[in-house]
């Protein structure tokens, strides 16, 4: 399979050698890496397919960003996390909060707007939290959670607890001016935050060429003397690779980094985008030929790691859990009406 | 007549004033290849190229900020922000520099800028997709600020802004956008082409700002509202049964004091509403100019029906959002006070 990461060649980074990090070789996985990795995402992908569903049939309103496509990333990431390790995004948060083993229930019921929702039904498909978790939203306006990212290193730093913060956002993001304010501050204060940029080379309807001067994102931080690199965010070892190279490089205190992954969304953006401004060719391309579920099922088979059964036994647990999921958020009740006015200040 | 959704007037107003007047650009997120997300500059870039139509990257303050300086040396630029909960990065520019350019530069230069952005709720957008921030505009002064509620309006009220010396917040209710919705969210909503205010003369009409509208005239009680608020007014008058005088602000800066005074004296009673919280809403106003100017005419209090002080819910949208069920318990707790 061709890699991703091959259709906007990086450049040679700037910096003085040796100094800079480079994309590192994708991680062979073990049979269990692979394994834990194909669970991972067939979930994301079976929970964004229902979620979908529910929306056609009216259960969800409003706005539903799906992550199919792009599950690779925040999976490849997460292996790298150790306990304490926060994750913040924006809007199309359903993936990194599976990933960050946040209850598939309390996610659909917060889509459907129901008291068992992990925000009570007030927040809805873009504003979900779980303290316990280390997930700190689910942010609904574009670049505002990179600012926040940059915090919560911040306040690794000043803890001295050896965790990173994850701050994702996508390529139209990438174009906010606080994420530049974010990077001078991440830099000059050495904060130990990874920029993950989700390059799915679009914002809504934009195009990254109709928006961005740079379009290699990896560059972003040049001025500010942030290291970054480009990753097949398809292949979700190659994602792995740059997750170990990047935690290591923010926990031995050397500051930020930056990794643009080389994604696809293959939806629309949120649920109403008949997406007129690609070609179904291009979508039916990036499904076939670098589809991260189909990449890792292709070498579990190949590796003779796993039969059609033992997947399909992992199939029906996955389907099971998206399955209790959408029961519950569809029968769960509504939020109390006295909920209208709770936690808005003490 | 041509009948136009509240969506095809705003692109015709564009259209008709990219048509008369090379200054005027157009430009936003998703604005130029896309024709905008709720489609208001569909087809703008290919009639007019894109140099004139286009798309900015995400990035409100940059795009209020570059439109400023077209604005001051001498271009009409038109921009739009996809949704006004987005325009916060912006406000510093709109506050600081729009706003004051003139004062600050005793006249010597102006802000000719309008700036588009669709507000309001009833569309399951959640806290960061149903704002109404109107107030934070109107407490600002040097900014004009227009609320239109119906496509004629709109078309009009945009060419006025366009051709106005001075910068013009344009807050388009998207829950009009396709239809004059009364607030009764579980019954199906009547298109703009089978109501009279769907009809939008073609070419270039003006709509001045500070001109409001008595949408429905009646001897009971004055009801003050603007956007998608006057015609659930409308329907609050329509299921109470009482004679309410309906008023369309239209502009909230300028305001249209004097029809509201007339109004008021007439009735001597008030009633004003809108969709944004209630604390510091541009309700606020409205009440004490009321009671500034009809208080020896006033037979009950003036009343205010707003959205509660919460963030916008996602689960809970109706409760929050003020229905003609709300507004019509203040009609009768008016007459009754
Ligand atoms: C401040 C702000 N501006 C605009 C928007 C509207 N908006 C939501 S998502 C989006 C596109 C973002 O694209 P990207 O960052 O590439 O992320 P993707 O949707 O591709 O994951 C836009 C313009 C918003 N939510 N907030
Ligand atoms: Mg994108």
């Amino acid at each position: 399979m061709a890699s991703a990461a091959k259709r906007a060649p990086a450049k040679k980074a700037d910096a003085k050698p040796g100094t800079n990090p480079t994309t590192p070789k994708p991680v062979e996985f073990n049979k269990q890496q692979e394994l834990d990795a194909y669970r991972a995402m067939l979930l994301i992908r079976r929970f964004e397919e229902k979620a979908g569903q529910l929306y056609g049939m009216g259960f969800i309103g409003g706005f539903c960003h799906l992550y199919i496509g792009q599950e690779a990333v925040v999976t490849g990431l997460k292996m790298s996390l150790i306990e304490g390790d926060q994750m913040i995004t924006g809007y199309r948060d359903h993936g990194h909060m599976l990933a960050m083993d946040m209850s598939a229930r309390g996610v659909m019921a917060e889509l459907t707007g129901r008291k068992g929702g992990l925000s009570k039904g007030k927040g809805g498909s873009m504003h979900m939290f779980s303290k316990e978790k280390h997930f700190y939203g689910g942010h609904g306006i574009v670049g505002a959670q990179v600012s926040l990212g940059t915090g919560l290193a911040f306040a690794n730093k000043y803890r001295k607890n050896n965790n990173v913060a994850l701050a994702f956002f996508g390529d139209g993001a990438a174009n906010q001016g606080q994420v530049y304010e974010s990077f001078n501050m991440a830099a000059l204060w050495k904060l130990p935050v990874i920029y993950v940029i989700e390059n799915n080379r679009y914002a809504m309807g934009t195009a990254v060429s109709r928006s961005s001067a740079e379009t290699d994102f990896s560059h972003r931080g040049i001025s500010f003397k942030i290291p970054g690199i480009q990753v097949d965010g398809m292949d979700v070892r190659a994602v792995k690779a740059a997750a170990d190279l990047a935690t290591e490089w923010c926990r031995s205190g050397k500051g930020p980094i930056i990794l643009e992954m080389l994604t696809y969304r293959y939806r629309g953006h949120s649920m109403s985008d008949p997406a007129k401004y690609r070609t179904k060719e291009e979508v039916q391309k990036m499904r076939s030929e670098h589809d991260p579920i189909e990449q890792v099922k292709a070498r579990l088979f190949e590796k003779k790691w796993a039969s059609e059964e033992e997947l399909k036994e992992i199939d029906k647990e996955v389907r099971d859990i998206v399955a209790d999921a959408v029961d519950f958020a569809q029968t769960d009740p509504e939020p109390d009406a006295s909920e209208l006015w709770t936690d808005i200040t003490l | 007549m041509p009948r136009k959704t509240m969506i095809e007037a705003i692109r015709d107003g564009l259209d008709v004033m990219m048509e008369r007047d090379k200054r005027v650009v157009v430009y936003g997120e998703d604005v130029g290849y896309f024709g905008g997300v709720f489609r208001c500059t569909a087809g703008l870039q290919a009639k007019y190229g894109k140099e004139r139509c286009f798309d900015a990257p995400i990035n409100e303050s940059g795009i209020v900020g570059t439109a400023i300086g077209m604005a001051a040396y001498g271009l009409r630029p038109c921009v739009e922000i996809q949704f006004a909960d987005y325009m916060y990065p912006a406000y510093d520019q709109l506050t600081q520099e729009a706003s004051r350019l003139r004062y600050r530069s005793a006249g010597d230069f102006t802000c000719p800028l309008v700036v588009r952005m669709p507000t309001g709720g009833g569309i399951f957008g959640g806290q960061t997709h149903s704002q109404s921030p109107e107030a934070l505009f109107t407490h600002v002064a040097g900014l004009k600020v227009v609320v239109p509620s119906n496509p004629v309006d709109a078309k009009g009220l945009l060419i006025a802004a366009i051709e106005d010396p001075d910068p013009v917040i344009i807050l388009e209710p998207k829950r009009l956008y396709n239809g004059p919705f009364d607030g009764h969210h579980d019954r199906p909503v009547t298109s703009w082409s089978k109501h009279e205010l769907g009809e939008v003369p073609d070419g270039h009409y003006v709509v001045p700002l500070g001109k409001a509208l008595i949408r429905r005239p009646g001897a009971a009680v004055t009801v003050l509202a603007y956007g998608t608020m006057v015609h659930v007014a409308l329907a609050a008058a329509e299921e109470t049964g009482i004679d309410a005088e309906v008023i369309d602000l239209r502009t909230l800066v300028p305001l249209d004091l004097d029809t509201i005074v007339e109004s008021v004296k007439k009735t001597g009673r008030c009633v004003v509403i809108h969709e944004a919280t209630m604390t510091s809403g541009y309700g606020a106003e409205l009440v004490t100019l009321v009671q500034e100017n009809c208080f020896y005419h006033l037979e009950a209090p003036v009343a205010r029906v707003a959205g509660w002080d919460t963030p916008y819910p996602h689960a809970q949208e109706w409760d929050y959002f003020p229905g003609p069920a709300r507004v019509g318990r203040a009609l009768i707790e008016t007459m009754e006070a």
